[in-house]
């Protein structure tokens, strides 16, 4: 399987999602966000970071790149588009996916363990993981997910929420919202499902020196998936 | 010509920068401060002579990059 993982100026978890995919066994191949074509792919990841250094709006610049309408197009005929951190940002911003992320509602940047559960595996991101709840990190200043109401409902009624903050248990409540997401939001699919935009960095729990091996569960999925 | 956007939050959108100005000013003795929303203010210099060709222009770089319509609003004088 063939995937790409778009670099902005600013991006930096671009090399640890393409040691996350190869382990996993996906062929990964880089491409440079001034580009105009991607290589042909089954899955594109827009990674983690601070893309044109949160100038404007997180995501807002990189969402006018020139790589980004071979993104869209690819995307729109079904291809799998993964967001993480600021590629959510990224994907909201060219509105690939509805709603925005803001500023953490406590204005602090948040650097911890949290964990998520999954509200959909009918989809090719999460279909096959046999937990309910995983254990990710985040390191984010704009998390804090908000759309309008009527927004929300249409998520929510479409099967569009992906994974929601909560405990270890899976409450997800307002007491296990890091970051005052609408409804504890932490990813969010399309209609389709095949874009997927998420908060939380699978691609640094891969491995038993880093602080878990959850984000192994969400990789070994989506390859199996094809 | 220079056309000059000024891009807010919503009425309704949290504005935790904001809030944390005001709780500030008040603790400064500014005690009557009972509400601060903060925006972006932009000076667009464009080579344009025609006024209304020039706002309509800038009109869809609003729309389009300046202002996420999700939560802000554009004004342009």
């Amino acid at each position: 399987m063939k995937s790409s993982v778009i670099i902005f100026p600013g991006s930096n978890c671009d090399r640890d999602m393409d040691v996350a995919l190869k382990k996993f066994g996906f062929e990964n191949q880089m491409v440079w966000h001034n580009d105009i074509e991607i290589p042909k792919s089954d899955l594109i990841v827009l990674p983690g970071g601070f893309s044109y250094g949160d100038y404007l709006r997180c995501g807002s610049i990189a969402g006018k790149s020139r790589i980004i309408k071979s993104v869209i197009d690819f995307a729109n005929s079904g291809g799998l588009v993964l967001g993480i951190c600021n590629g959510f940002q990224i994907l909201t911003e060219t509105s690939l996916l509805p709603g925005i992320l803001q500023q953490n509602k406590y204005l602090n940047f948040i650097c911890k363990n949290v964990f998520v559960k999954i509200k959909n595996k009918e989809n090719k991101y999460f279909e096959k993981i046999k937990k309910d709840v995983l254990e990710l990190h985040i390191a984010h200043n704009e998390g804090n997910y908000f759309c309008s109401n009527d927004e929300l409902k249409s998520i929510e009624d479409n099967g569009q929420i992906a994974v929601t903050y909560c405990d270890n248990k899976g409450n997800d409540d307002e007491k296990n919202n890091p970051n005052g997401a609408l409804k504890n939001i932490a990813g969010i699919f399309n209609k389709d499902k095949n874009i997927l935009g998420m908060m939380p960095h699978p691609e640094r729990m891969i491995d038993p020196f880093l602080s878990g091996e959850d984000g192994s569960l969400f990789f070994e999925n989506l390859i199996e998936s094809f | 010509m220079k056309v000059k956007v000024i891009v807010t939050l919503k009425n309704g959108v949290l504005d935790p920068q904001g809030k944390a100005i005001q709780q500030t000013l008040n603790g400064m003795t500014f005690d009557n401060v009972s509400e601060v929303r903060q925006g972006k203010y932009f000076d667009i210099e464009i080579n344009e002579s025609d006024e209304s060709k020039a706002k309509s222009q800038v009109e869809e770089m609003c729309k389009k990059l300046l202002a996420n319509l999700v939560i802000e609003d554009y004004r342009i004088l």
